[in-house]
Formats: C-alpha cells, structure tokens, sequence
C-alpha cells in the first residue's frame, strides 16, 4: 500500500513537473513566434491567447472569402460615425486635396502621401464581407492600395513586428501584426462599390481588413506607425479596443 | 428484469438502513471522476457561453438567412427585445447598456474551455468504454416495448426504480447522445463559421451553410436547443431526486433507494 502511494506521488509529482515546464516552454516559444496578443493579460488572457496563436498557425496566409459584384448588399450600408472634427470638415471643404497619410516608425524612409499619390500606385479591388461585432455584415468592393505596397515603398526594417494605424479622430487607434499588414487583402482603400469612398463609410481613406471584424477597418486613416513592441501605445494593450474593453485581435 | 442484470448495484442500495453503513471503499462510483469534471466544467462553460451569447444577441437582435443582413435588409424574423445599439430600430424608446467587449471575451474564452474539455470527454469515453456501457442503447433498449414504456414512464413521471439510480433508461442514452454528438459539433462549427479568420482558411464551414448569416442564426437555433435541454435535464434531476443526484455527480457516491423517496 505504501510502495503504491509512493510510487503514484512520484508519478503525480513528474507529471505536475513536466506539465508546469512543458507549459513554461510553450510560453516562451509562443512569445518567440508571435503567437502572443498585446492584451493576453487579465482573465480572458488564455482566450485570447489561444485564438490568436490558433489562428496565426493556421490562418497566416490563408486569402478571405471574395464574392460575385452579383452579392454586393444593396442599399450599401453606412454604420454610425463619430461627429466630424473641424479640421475633417476643413479638409472636407477642399475636396481632400490635403489630406495626407504619414508614415513612420521602423522604416528606412519615412514619408507623408497624398491621396493623388496612393491613387497614382497599382489600384487593386476586392468585393469582400465586412462583418461587425454585433452581428450584422454587408458585401461592398473596396478599391486602394494593398498597404504591403505602401510599407514597401517607405521599407520596413526587418525587426518590425506591428502596424499601428491612427484615424483623424484620436480616439480610433488599431495596430495588426506584420502577416496582416502585410496581406494581399489589406487595402488602404479610397473606394467603394466603383466610385469614391463616402465619408459614412470611412472616406477619403480607410484601412480594409476583411479577415477580421469591422472595427479593425479604421476610418480616416491619417497615419501609420511600424514598430517592435506595441507597449509605447496607449496602454499597452495595443490598440484603443482592448482599453474599451474588446479584444485586440478580432479574426476570432 | 433482464435490464437490471447488466447494472451493477452497491451492496448497500437495497439495505433500507442509513446511508453511512457503506465503507466507502465498497461503494462502486456512480459517475467517474472524469465524467464528474468534465461535467462541472462543461455547466459552467455552457452558463457562460448563455450570459455572455444573450449579450451579444442584444446588441443585434435580428435574424438573416444567407450571406449578409443588416438593418437595411429584410430580417427572417426579430426578437422582441430592446438593443444596445441605437442603430437597431427595435420600437423600444430606450437603449441598454454596451456589454459586447466582456461578452465576447468571455464567450470565446468558455468556447476554448468547453471544447477543450468536450475533446478530453470524447476520448476518455471512447477508452474507458463508458460511451459503449452507458451511452450507446442496449440491445434490450431497442424494441419497441422497451422504448414505448420508457415513454409511457416519463410521461406519467414515474420515480426511477433502484436500477436506474446506476445507469441511464433509453430516452436518456439517445438524448445524451444527441447533445454530444449532434448539438454541441452545431454549436461548434456555426460559431467557427461565423469567424472571418476561420473561414479564410476553410471557407466550406460556411458556404456549406448557406452563409455566415445563415451560421450565425443556426447557431441561435441550436443554443436554444442547447437551452431547453438544460433546463429539462434540470427538471429531471429534481424528479428524481435532487439531493442523491447532486451528490453523484458530485462526489461519485449515488443514494440509496430510501434517501430518494
């Protein structure tokens, strides 16, 4: 009796031991391959964490969903917007002729385009779902240019890890990690549906994510930032929607 | 009685004594210790997945079918419920509160723990031969008389006779069955289906369905089901006895015949 107790607390304690450094192991790999999410703290923290490293083994190049301009959702849908700042309303007023994109961080050349200067790289178009969070989703063909082309033309440093991306109104900040920021279907996108982009749905310039949900695809993107660590930003947890509250990576 | 032949019955079941005169030892478990946990984590994963699934619904409380819906198209049918969202027209003069951020992170953290457990249920099942046992119908189970008084018995809301506090009748072997082997792979593969990550990489999850709206509202379906087969299996449990039950599924050890009654 007491050789078996013995024998099973052995066997316990070796399994507990090898369960916690196993653990500790799959930790530290998870960190070095980027299977970590910026808000795996806290107690939603494994969740988050296991769908985030699920989807980047499984999902990292996989291409969303495209459909027939047959299924584009007509009347297109506008979802609400924050009130429009004076300084959108003046740049409005001029037709977008200043609005700029600047973009900086770990790049070789940082840099500061106009609308004219995206519209004048290759124009791509893709006639995706966007979906939110609360349940609903239209179809609409989103035309601009993949952001991997624009990351191109400043040169990105090898290091980088993250895109952070800043709307016009300064409580709308994201940031994705390097396989969507480099994803063909990535847009920064300056069209909708064959015309320009209406400012109800993000115009003069939104970034489209279509592999996650729409609160990624930021409207009035102004500026861009490429960097290693997201910890400098906000809170730390990597974009404003994990400091209200949602999660940051939203491909769920 | 040949039904009764198969199941194992402590010693002590029959002895209309105090419940203690049992060593422990001699008491053969109810529910494994594995059936127990996983058990207890699956109420508390589904209570969970409940909460946080209302929330999430109330922020959008419509219903499509196909690829898309939106409050400009035409709904399969609406709660009627008010929204957290002004831009849902719901009738309602008012708007609730914003609880999505925690309800999803909650939602997708039981759904990780749930089905976690579920894989580990399944193949403990399969090894241990309790899926064989005590899940699959006997062969007795499966006449027609059998069945029908299993019917006739729940409808006239018979107590359990002393065997059935040791193994499950013929309704509860297929009802279990159906909700682990049918409602919770729905759940499962509707709510994967309604992931635009997921499905970049396995898109027939949700063309298979007819759309992501489509998905998204069979996995309303099916939570419902979900739903009434808790609150019966609840009901059940009270029927039968709530205090030996509870403690079977708690602590292994099933009532004697005279606690129940």
């Amino acid at each position: 009796m007491t050789d078996f107790s013995r024998r099973k607390l052995i066997i316990t304690g070796l399994a507990t031991a090898a369960g916690v450094t196993g653990l500790g192991v799959a930790a530290r790999l998870a960190q070095k391959y980027g299977l970590v999410p910026p808000d795996h703290g806290g107690i939603y923290g494994l969740g988050e964490t296991l769908t985030y490293a699920s989807q980047r083994l499984l999902t990292r190049h996989s291409l969303a969903r495209e459909f027939r301009p047959s299924q584009i959702s007509k009347p297109p849908l506008a979802n609400e917007i924050p009130p429009l700042s004076d300084a959108f309303k003046r740049l409005q007023a001029g037709g977008f002729a200043d609005w700029r994109l600047s973009v900086n961080g770990m790049v070789e050349r940082p840099a500061s385009f106009s609308l004219a200067q995206l519209k004048g790289y290759p124009s791509r178009s893709q006639i995706t779902q966007l979906a939110c969070e609360e349940g609903w989703s239209y179809i609409a063909e989103w035309i601009g240019v993949p952001l991997s082309h624009v990351l191109g033309v400043v040169g990105v440093h090898p290091q980088a890890r993250y895109v952070v991306y800043f709307s016009i109104d300064p409580q709308w900040w994201e940031s994705i990690d390097m396989a969507d920021a480099l994803h063909p279907q990535t847009f920064l996108a300056y069209g909708m549906n064959g015309d320009e982009l209406p400012v109800a749905n993000g115009g003069p310039l939104r970034l489209r994510l279509p592999r996650q949900l729409g609160y990624k695809s930021v409207k009035f993107i102004t500026h861009l930032t490429v960097t290693d660590s997201l910890k400098g930003f906000g809170k730390g947890l990597g974009s404003a929607s994990p400091e209200g509250g949602y999660a940051w990576y939203a491909g769920i | 009685m040949a039904r009764s032949e198969s199941v194992r019955v402590p010693l002590g079941a029959s002895v209309p004594s105090s419940t203690s005169s049992v060593p422990v030892t001699t008491v053969t478990s109810r529910h494994s210790a594995l059936v127990r946990v996983t058990h207890w984590i699956t109420t508390l994963c589904f209570l969970a997945l409940l909460v946080s699934g209302v929330e999430i619904v109330i922020s959008h409380p419509r219903f499509y079918w196909g690829e898309t819906g939106n409050v400009l198209a035409t709904p399969l049918f609406k709660l009627p419920i008010p929204s957290s969202r002004a831009l849902v027209p719901t009738g309602y003069g008012y708007v609730l509160p914003d609880q999505n951020g925690w309800s999803r992170y909650l939602h997708f953290q039981a759904a990780w723990v749930v089905v976690l457990t579920g894989l580990l249920y399944i193949i403990s099942i399969l090894f241990t031969g309790h899926l064989r046992k005590n899940l699959l119908p006997r062969k007795a189970d499966l006449s027609w008389r059998m069945f029908s008084t299993s019917i006739a018995d729940h409808l006239r809301f018979k107590r359990p006779g002393a065997a059935e506090a040791w193994s499950y009748n013929v309704l509860q072997r297929l009802t279990y069955l159906f909700v682990i082997l049918v409602l919770f792979p729905l759940v499962i593969w509707t709510g994967l289906a309604m992931s635009p990550a997921f499905v970049s990489a396995f898109p027939l999850t949700v063309t298979s369905l007819g759309g992501q709206q489509s998905a998204r509202t069979i996995h309303f379906f099916v939570s419902l089901a979900l739903l009434l087969f808790f609150l019966v299996h609840v009901v059940m449990v009270f029927l039968a006895g709530f205090k030996s039950r509870m403690r079977a599924m708690i602590t292994g050890r099933a009532g004697t015949s005279m606690e129940r009654t």
